[in-house]
């Protein structure tokens, strides 16, 4: 589905390299975590892989169903099938959610589906991810809680339908028992689109509790230091990270 | 010739017999360029009275003395060539283009907005008229029974010429501008709307009937008349481009809303990119009377136009909302006057403009309270939206207070899309066009609120059109 070759990257406006040689691969219908400290770059190899244009890939390549996109443009990662649930989603002031949507799924559903049905599967969408009908009439992301912004961005793996969906620390922000809620729909969704690739990107191992992923991935200072099971993950849930750093310095 | 007193010229007009098959006089007439005999000529190839002869002769005069304005965009005023310039047009030679001079870029925005075959050739001036038929006619009779007058200017200046006399040219006199004057000399075609008194017109003048040669002329001049405790809604183009040989287009407008009535008036402008569409428009609005410009400038090559309210009755209020869309090559100048000069009158503007590539929007804005305008209140909201960085948007503020107790408010914002909320709105699939279409359509939301249904899908359409590097 997705392989990312020794990829280094940097932002453009600072010119600070961030990512400095990560190698990864998901498969079809695989789910895997990154995790990783605080300004690790996990973040920023999600938006590399979208095509954030604040990002410069200086070598290495992505290639998504064995095609590189190392130059494709945003939209056309999108439309391929490749979703990034913001870590901070953008405001846009004067877009209500619900033009948003009727802008977006246009691009993701067949012509003869009448607006009217996909709007109407949409609120049912928000609603089972607890957000209230009438937020289809604020502004996108403008004044929206960290909750909200967390739910709205996971809710659309399931109305884009994408194959490979990346969710950005969808885990901050959410209380417990949001986060149970959004982590149960995500699941269920995943059973019944099984060849859908999922990676969760989290610094904290308490969404892993909810998950079993494949493979656990721990990026330390933009290269992808360690990979394994849940074991991983149980073992920096103990020991934290440094552990780690030091074993990769030597 | 600029000295002879309008004694002369009286018995002059009078002394010309006119056969009007003579082909010697016509091909005067249709000749380019302007002097005050052709302006008679004019005149009387119409058939029209005295006072309106002279009041033709006198704009001429207006028009001759009064140099270019030294504001907007000047560059592109010095540009304009009065001799060469068509100033009659034959109703029946006005739709001499060939289908195929037809620029690629209107031919396409046509395929797309889904116009009707008839209604293309029509809008681009390869056929003569177009007239929604049936309906036409039914809604023209019901309105008859109702008393209510709409019908192309020079028709109405024939059959109602006390109405006509009494109010045309005292809303907007000759002497306001010299494009003003211009079109007092020479206008031709354009609606003359009379409701009676307590008379609600249900349906939008125009909506029905929007394809009406009479209408698109090139110095067009409509006067609407809402007498008292009367409401009426006009509509005045379409989204379609419209394709004109002609490039100076100086239209007039009047409106006198008298007491307690009600008046809308909806314009969207969409001319070819080639047109200098210069316009004067203005209101008065009696005791109570309420009036509203929407206005959607799109087309065009320069605009010039700025609606005005004069709220000149006790509890008066009038509302200006418009929409400026510039993109590269074009210049929107456009704006609003608001003046109040009775007690409790209020208004408010809120107008919106969008830059696209070079593309220039200007506003330019008056508020004047007089002494007399206790309790007086104005609310004017400018908000700009650049979406490239040569984007350009100016705001030309100017309001002149007598009365210390009324209450204005002017706000102005100006926005830009970030990179970063393009590439947010890309990652769900939208191109870039798609993403800033999106926002537009946000921006705008309010203003396409107020149009007719029809309009409002239209418009929205348009702007996405607008918006695709293939058109324009
Ligand atoms: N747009 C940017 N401009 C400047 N610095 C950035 C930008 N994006 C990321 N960085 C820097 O790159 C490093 C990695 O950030 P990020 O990918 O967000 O980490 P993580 O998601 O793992 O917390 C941090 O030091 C961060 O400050
Ligand atoms: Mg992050």
């Amino acid at each position: 589905m997705l392989k990312i070759k020794d990829l280094k990257a940097k932002v453009k406006s600072v010119d600070k390299q961030i990512l400095n040689g990560v190698d990864f691969e998901i498969k079809k219908g695989e789910i895997h975590c990154i995790m990783g400290k605080n300004g690790s770059g996990k973040s920023t190899l999600g938006h590399i892989i979208m095509g954030n244009p604040d990002y410069e890939i200086t070598d290495g390549q992505i290639y998504f169903e064995n095609e590189i996109i190392n130059d494709l443009p945003t939209n056309e990662r999108a439309t391929k099938g490749i979703y990034l649930a913001f870590q901070n989603p953008i405001e846009i002031p004067g877009v209500t959610l619900a033009n948003f949507f009727r802008y977006t799924t246009k691009k993701f559903y067949s012509e003869d589906v009448p607006y009217p049905k996909i709007r109407k599967q949409i609120v049912e969408l928000l609603g089972k991810f607890g957000i209230p009908e009438d937020t289809m009439r604020r502004y996108l992301n403008e004044g929206f809680s960290g909750g909200e912004r967390k739910r709205i961005e996971a809710m659309q793996v399931l109305v884009y339908k994408p194959k490979l969906a990346i969710l950005d620390e969808i885990d901050s922000g959410l209380d417990i028992d949001g986060l149970k809620n959004v982590v149960k729909y995500i699941n269920e969704y995943v059973e019944h689109n099984p060849d859908t690739s999922i990676i969760f990107i989290t610094h904290y191992s308490r969404l892993l509790q909810y998950l079993s992923p494949n493979m656990v991935h721990v990026m330390i200072n933009g290269k992808i230091v360690l990979s394994g099971d849940m074991s991983l993950a149980k073992e920096i849930d103990e020991k934290g990270y440094s552990w780690l750093e030091n074993s990769v310095k030597t | 010739m600029e000295d002879r007193s309008v004694l002369e010229l009286r018995e002059m007009a009078e002394s010309y017999k006119y056969d009007f098959k003579d082909p010697y006089l016509y091909k005067e007439v249709f000749e380019k360029g302007l002097d005050e005999e052709k302006v008679i000529k004019i005149s009387k190839i119409k058939g029209e009275p005295q006072w309106m002869t002279e009041f033709r002769v006198n704009a001429y005069r207006v028009f001759i003395s009064k140099p270019m304005p030294t504001w907007g965009n000047t560059e592109l005023l010095n540009k304009i060539n009065f001799d060469d310039i068509h100033y009659y047009v034959r109703p029946e030679e006005d739709h001499k283009t060939s289908w195929d001079d037809v620029p690629e870029y209107i031919k396409k925005t046509f395929d797309r907005l889904g116009i009707p075959e008839a209604e293309r050739k029509f809008l681009a001036g390869v056929t003569a008229q177009y007239e929604s038929e049936v309906v036409y006619h039914s809604i023209r009779e019901d309105l008859a029974k109702q008393g209510v007058i709409f019908t192309d200017m020079d028709t109405g200046l024939r059959e109602y010429p006390e109405i006509v006399r009494k109010y045309f040219g005292t809303v907007v006199p000759p002497e306001d501008n010299k494009f003003a004057a211009l079109n007092s000399a020479v206008w031709s075609g354009g609606s003359f709307v009379y409701v009676p008194p307590n008379v609600k017109v249900s349906i939008p003048l125009q909506a029905y009937f929007r394809i009406n040669a009479k209408n698109m002329g090139q110095f067009e001049r409509t006067l609407i008349i809402a007498d008292e405790g009367s409401e009426v809604t006009y509509i005045e183009g379409c989204t379609a481009p419209v394709y004109s040989s002609q490039s100076l287009h100086s239209a007039v407008v009047e409106i006198i809303a008298l007491p307690n009535s009600k008046v809308q008036y909806i314009t969207i402008q969409n001319w070819s990119r080639d047109v200098y569409n210069l316009v004067t428009k203005r209101s008065v609005a009696y005791e109570n009377a309420k009036v509203g410009w929407i206005d959607a400038n799109i087309g065009s090559l320069l605009t010039m136009k700025y609606p005005s309210i004069y709220l000149l009755g006790e509890g008066a209020r009038g509302e200006i909302i418009s929409v400026a869309f510039a993109k590269t090559g074009q210049h929107q100048d456009a704006g609003s006057k608001i003046i109040l000069a009775a007690p409790n009158t209020s208004a408010t503007v809120t107008s919106k403009s969008i830059s696209v590539g070079s593309g220039r929007a200007s506003y330019r804005g008056l508020v004047k309270v007089y002494k007399e305008a206790k309790n007086s209140k104005v609310n004017v909201q400018c908000d700009a939206l650049l979406l490239d960085p040569e984007s350009r948007t100016d705001t030309y503020p100017v309001i002149e207070v007598h009365q210390p107790n009324a209450a204005i408010t002017h706000e102005a914002t100006v926005s830009k899309i970030s990179e970063q909320q393009l590439y947010y709105l890309m990652s769900r699939g939208l191109s870039p066009e798609e993403a800033k279409t999106l926002i537009i359509h946000g921006f705008i939301e309010n203003f396409v609120k107020e149009l007719p249904m029809e309009y409002a899908v239209e418009m929205n359409r348009l702007i996405a059109l607008e918006m695709e590097g293939s058109v324009g």
